[in-house]
């Protein structure tokens, strides 16, 4: 059975009540709008990137715990980091919340964001966590159509 | 809280609602959640369905299940007999005038749909105005915005106030000339308001206006007559009244109805066809194109029956008591915001709290086997009017009890625990 603690561990608990990163960002050269349509919730990342390297990573929006805490950890983990470095962490990180690669495999290719992982017992709850993470993609990609969890 | 206007007009019997033995009636409210008994209170997105509805869906597909206006033999004649008769109980259900008002689409939303695309479609023109409310469902808003941006029409919108209440004064000063159609709620589905339609279809007709009326959340709780409400049109769903999912009906004044084209073209909704012209059926089959959902207006015919032999009186006693215990238990509850504090509502309870996201509140109730809806509920404007994203909603059903509103208390408390 699904346990609520699986899901709301004490790291989620206190990136939702202290997101990192959570501001506009006036010298960003990239910048992209996700929207959940389902939920509602709404979020904006904001990338300053510089000879292939993320120099600086923020977002702002409205959204639940997981999807907040989701892209709370996001932008530490990423800031930085190189830009394949992000789009191959995407692809774990889907694939963890998924269900496709299990969490013990997921451990090794996500680090620290393996927490969310307990994400993939609740459905109805991926979507919310991969929000900040189709955004980031988008923005990397230099889309300026919305993301979306659909 | 004002009293639900009754079902029937009997009176008030001196025993109270036996909500175990209505309960006996629904099976899936037997179940349990996560190991907790299931208490459904997410009746505003669709009801649960008694037995009785049930067994009219298998009947019709184990021992009717035919074409119906089209075959000589004898299962079509069943068939089609008991979806006819199935008609005339929507007719008295709402006390329409005549079977032929009575069309059968696949929910509110086609009903809706089909008022836009036949009638504002045909007949507006540049330059007039459709006007709605503030506290629509997304299909009040968007078909409207469809058929705007088609004839060159324009949207109005009615505010709506802090307690999510119609503003009266601003919806009179909407009216004008050019103003030719009006399509409003009759109970909100994210606040629970029971709108004045009356007061509002009165005002419209002095300036000859039509109004149709979202009735979804309205069917389940209110007695709706549409005579005496003097609505042009009326639409609601069959799922939300303890009916099966894709049924749902279109009311329309026959005048109206004559006199639009059809939404559809197809099979059964013609009279003669050559290659050079056809010649279209009569009401109400001119809106059916196609072969029906037959087991889903059977279906419907079975919820109608099985709610009209309950005493609305009662029941209406009863969502009156859980309303106003749910509101006042979680009136206690510190630092929950209620969101739509209207002095007459219906069966819906939304809130929020700063802290926590209603996704976060639904998943805690959830795994204590509340099921709630939790979101924009198909109303952003609605969300965006209280500055809130999203609301948790908690919606009832004459089989709710107030134990289970209790529970919904503990759960919330739960909730409490783990966002601090």
């Amino acid at each position: 059975m699904a346990d609520l603690d699986d899901l709301y561990q004490e790291v989620i608990l206190d990136h939702n009540k202290s997101p990192r990163n959570f501001r506009a960002m006036a010298a960003a050269n990239r910048k992209a709008e996700g929207y959940n349509p389902l939920c509602g919730d709404h979020v904006t990342v904001y990338l300053h990137l510089d000879k292939g390297l993320i120099k600086d990573i923020s977002f702002e929006g409205s959204g639940c715990a997981i999807s907040k805490a989701s892209a709370s950890m996001m932008t530490a983990e990423l800031k930085g980091k190189s830009e394949s470095y992000a789009r191959e962490l995407f692809d774990n990180v889907h694939k963890m919340l998924t269900g496709d690669i299990t969490a013990a495999e997921g451990a090794g290719k996500v680090g620290k964001l393996a927490i969310l992982s307990g994400v993939c017992k609740f459905p109805a709850r991926v979507k919310c966590a991969s929000l900040a993470w189709h955004t980031v993609n988008a923005a990397l990609a230099g889309d300026d159509r919305p993301a979306s969890t659909e | 809280m004002k009293a639900i206007s009754p079902k029937t007009d009997s009176p008030a019997p001196a025993k109270s609602f036996d909500v175990v033995r209505i309960r006996e009636d629904f099976p899936i409210l037997k179940q349990k959640i996560h190991g907790k008994p299931l208490v459904y209170f997410d009746n505003g997105a669709t009801s649960q369905k008694p037995q009785a509805v049930i067994d009219a869906l298998a009947r019709y597909y184990s021992a009717e299940n035919s074409n119906i206006h089209r075959g000589v033999h004898s299962l079509s004649e069943r068939a089609t007999a008991d979806y006819e008769a199935a008609r005339g109980k929507v007719r008295g259900f709402i006390n329409a005038p005549s079977d032929k008002e009575i069309v059968f689409v696949r929910g509110t939303t086609e009903a809706i749909n089909l008022v836009a695309q036949s009638y504002a479609r045909s007949f507006l023109k540049a330059g007039d105005e459709i006007v709605v409310s503030a506290m629509e469902h997304h299909s009040n808003i968007v078909p409207w915005q469809m058929v705007c941006a088609q004839v060159g029409a324009r949207l109005r919108v009615i505010p709506i106030n802090h307690d999510g209440e119609i503003v009266m004064e601003e919806y009179e000063r909407l009216l004008n000339e050019r103003t030719k159609l009006i399509a409003v709620t009759h109970v909100s589905n994210a606040l629970g308001t029971i709108v004045p339609v009356k007061e509002i279809i009165a005002l419209a007709h002095k300036h000859d206006v039509p109004v149709l009326l979202d009735g979804a959340q309205a069917v389940p709780h209110l007695k709706v007559d549409v005579r005496d409400l003097d609505c042009d049109f009326y639409a609601f769903s069959g799922h939300k009244m303890f009916g099966p999912t894709g049924i749902g009906v279109l009311y329309g004044r026959s005048e109206l109805l004559e006199k639009m084209p059809p939404y559809q073209g197809g099979g059964d909704m013609i009279s003669l066809v050559t290659f050079e012209k056809t010649h279209y059926n009569v009401l109400p089959y001119k809106f059916e194109a196609g072969t029906p959902n037959i087991a889903g207006v059977i279906g419907l015919g079975a919820a109608i029956d099985y709610m009209q032999a309950l005493d609305w009186n009662q029941v209406a006693t009863h969502e009156n008591e859980l309303l106003s215990y749910a509101t006042e238990a979680l009136a206690e509850i510190h630092p929950l915001k209620i969101i739509g504090t209207a002095r007459e509502k219906a069966g819906v309870l939304s809130f929020v709290f700063d802290h926590v996201h209603a996704h976060d509140v639904g998943t805690v109730l959830d795994q204590e086997g509340v099921a709630v809806r939790a979101g924009h509920h198909c109303a952003m404007p609605v969300m965006q009017r209280f500055g809130v994203p999203a609301t948790t909603r908690a919606s009832f059903a004459f089989y709710n009890t107030v134990k289970e509103v209790d529970v919904l208390v503990q759960a919330i408390r739960r909730v409490l625990k783990v966002f601090g």
